[in-house]
């Protein structure tokens, strides 16, 4: 059968492993490559390259919207738009306004983050091709996969396959695009 | 494929003890990735529910039934149908809302503020107490909305450019309640969602049948584990753990804001914010203990949920409810201080007039018998722990009606005192409130993992390292 070649994946009993081959294959000059694992692995995005992450700002960013839209909302409608004299109280009484604007920068900064994890992961996304691999029905449960994609300038279907068989794993496998 | 729990029963005599002999292990010994999946999963996959699953749920969901008849009837002929007139017009509807978003407090504590502490037996409790959350919260905005009179206009406390070209009073507490429960249920969800979707992509690959895997496959957003999504995704839950934080602390102290802001003796006090929030934490661990144990028990999850948690939940729950019996006393110590002749009446009839045993009672319930939890004995012994605990939970529920009965129904002139009596309406509300709280926890044993997967195999690997 002939297919689009996607990448070659190893496929790994432990997390250690992984790590270790994700490493390697950094040193080795590979970039385009994800490693897939059933819980989260420490250093191991670190291993690939990925040093820091979007999401702190994104989140940071929807909590000054939501502090300042807020307080905005509050402060338009009880000192400007209609304002009420509440025995001879100021209009624009902020004590009374933060619990408010705390809530809704909670609100922003949390809906922020579920949002901006989501587009910056490209999820949702129904099906990928490493899920044409049967074994990788075990990536949710107890096996550690290490990916290198066709698309990296160093990729060469034959070379990476037995790059990828050095490292010692329980098996490695094609990846149909 | 390794042996499951099921057919390896493992007792609690077995638990491993610390030196000074308390229980330490977080996890049963020899556990693996399979084995804990498959012990979580197996719940929801392939399992038909056990016959208790079908009685509870059919007993819940009868209660459920009753909350549906008594909300039509009370759409039908109004809040007269409920004991509240004036003095007392808060009633049953508010003593329940508090009741029910305290008890909410207890998994958001847990997931998030355990979390930055890091504090390891969090996780295999953490999703179920987070399930408890939301529905707990869902229960409690139900009460202040049909204590509107009219909820089918509720909209109006929301601000948006209406056609009365009025807003809401956004310097009334009543206001912030709604800001604070909503973003509350909002960012329980949020933080819910975000630590399900790798054990939904789990539970997708496990699936046998179609419609379970397209089901789970579409909750699951296609998840697959990547390392740079685990990246983002963790960040995301972290931060998620940050911002809920304060909230959890500000959403009871909001709640505590509706009483405290008003100008009643009793209600007008500086200590009500802290005194509410460690209340809460505190009806929360209890209602979790409540919840965990029978399903610990019913599910077999021994291996995951051990004597070690049941022990640490007891603690929070002396430590939090000796904040909570420092608040009554500093209550009434108050109220004799300030010098204040409508504070000290109030006080005077809160212990001896006609509501006098309720507030004995509430000292039984919530101070005395949760003493027992200083033996290690009555915290690791299920039977002990489960009693105290509905013995905790019944007592703050109590405590908040004991705040908002007697504090409305003697105000400043004699003139205007009155009695306040429960309808059968205000009960049948209140227990269906219970049935529709369980009938959403069944469903959600049934249908969702109560243990976080990914966070239990994080657990396995550590304890494979230590020993490795």
């Amino acid at each position: 059968m002939k297919y689009k070649l996607y990448g070659v994946v190893a496929e790994f009993t432990e997390a250690r492993e992984v790590v270790e081959a994700a490493k390697r294959a950094y040193a080795q000059g590979y970039r385009r490559m994800d490693a897939y694992t059933p819980f989260p692995v420490e250093d191991l995005a670190e291993a690939l390259g990925n040093k820091w992450t979007r999401v702190p700002l994104i989140v940071f960013t929807g909590g000054v919207v939501g502090a300042v839209g807020g307080y905005f909302m509050e402060w338009y409608s009880m000192a400007v738009d209609y304002p009420i004299n509440v025995g001879g109280r100021p209009f624009n009484s902020w004590p009374a306004y933060i619990p408010i604007t705390f809530e809704l920068m909670v609100l922003c900064a949390s809906i922020a983050a579920i949002v901006g994890m989501l587009v910056l992961n490209r999820l949702p996304r129904p099906h990928h091709p490493v899920f044409n691999v049967p074994e990788f029905e075990r990536a949710s449960t107890d096996r550690f996969f290490l990916c290198i994609e066709a698309r990296d300038p160093k990729f060469d279907p034959a070379a990476t396959r037995q790059f990828l068989q050095s490292l010692h794993p329980s098996s490695v496998k094609e990846v149909a695009e | 494929m390794t042996e499951s729990i099921q057919s390896a029963p493992v007792s609690d005599k077995s638990c491993p003890v610390s030196p000074l002999g308390y229980p330490s292990s977080l996890i049963a010994p020899g556990e693996t990735y399979e084995s804990v999946t498959e012990t979580i999963g197996s719940i929801v996959l392939t399992k038909k529910p056990p016959p208790s699953w079908l009685v509870g749920f059919g007993l819940s969901f009868a209660l459920l039934m009753m909350l549906f008849a008594a909300i039509a009837w009370l759409l039908y002929k109004g809040v007269g149908i409920w004991g509240i007139n004036i003095p007392v017009a808060w009633g049953f509807a508010i003593v329940n809302f508090v009741w029910w978003i305290g008890i909410g407090h207890a998994g958001t504590f847990i997931s998030a503020i355990l979390l930055l502490l890091h504090q390891k037996w969090r996780t295999s409790i953490n999703r179920f107490t987070e399930a408890m959350t939301l529905f707990a919260v869902a229960c409690a905005g139900l009460f202040p909305l049909l204590h509107l009179g009219r909820p089918w206009v509720f909209f109006w406390l929301l601000p948006y450019p209406d056609t009365m070209g009025l807003w809401p009073q956004f310097r009334s507490p009543l206001v912030w309640d709604v800001f604070a429960v909503s973003t509350y249920f909002t960012v329980s969800l949020i933080f819910w969602y975000v630590g399900l979707i790798p054990d939904l992509a789990t539970l997708r690959d496990r699936a046998k049948t179609r419609a379970k895997q397209i089901t789970y496959g579409v909750l699951a957003m296609g998840w697959r584990g990547s390392a740079r999504h685990w990246q983002r995704h963790q960040m995301a839950y972290l931060l998620l753990a940050g911002l809920a934080t304060p909230l959890v602390l500000s959403v009871h102290s909001v709640v505590s804001f509706d009483f405290s802001v008003a100008m009643l003796p009793g209600w007008h006090s500086t200590i009500f914010p802290p005194y509410f929030v460690a209340g809460a934490i505190y009806s929360g661990f209890a209602m979790v203990l409540n919840l965990l144990i029978p399903v610990r028990k019913l599910y077999h999850l021994e291996s995951v949920i051990t004597l070690r948690h049941m022990n640490n939940a007891a603690n929070v729950m002396l430590v939090t409810g000796m904040m909570v019996a420092y608040g009554y006393i500093m209550e009434a110590f108050m109220a004799w201080y300030s010098g204040d002749i409508f504070e000290q009446s109030m006080m005077a009839n809160r212990m001896l007039g006609p509501y006098g045993w309720v507030f004995w009672l509430l000292m039984l319930f919530n101070v005395l018998v949760p003493q027992a939890l200083w033996s290690r004995r009555v915290r690791t012994n299920l039977v002990a722990l489960f009693l105290v605990a509905l013995s905790v939970n019944v007592g703050m529920w109590v405590e908040r009606f004991v705040i908002v009965v007697t504090s409305l129904h003697r105000d400043f002139v004699p003139s205007s005192w009155g009695m306040y009596y429960p309808t059968v309406w205000d009960l049948a509300t209140l227990f269906g409130s219970v049935g529709l709280f369980l009938t959403l926890l069944f469903l959600f044993a049934r249908f969702l993992p109560m243990i976080s997967m990914s966070e239990v195999r994080e657990l396995v690997a550590e304890s494979q390292e230590n020993k490795a």
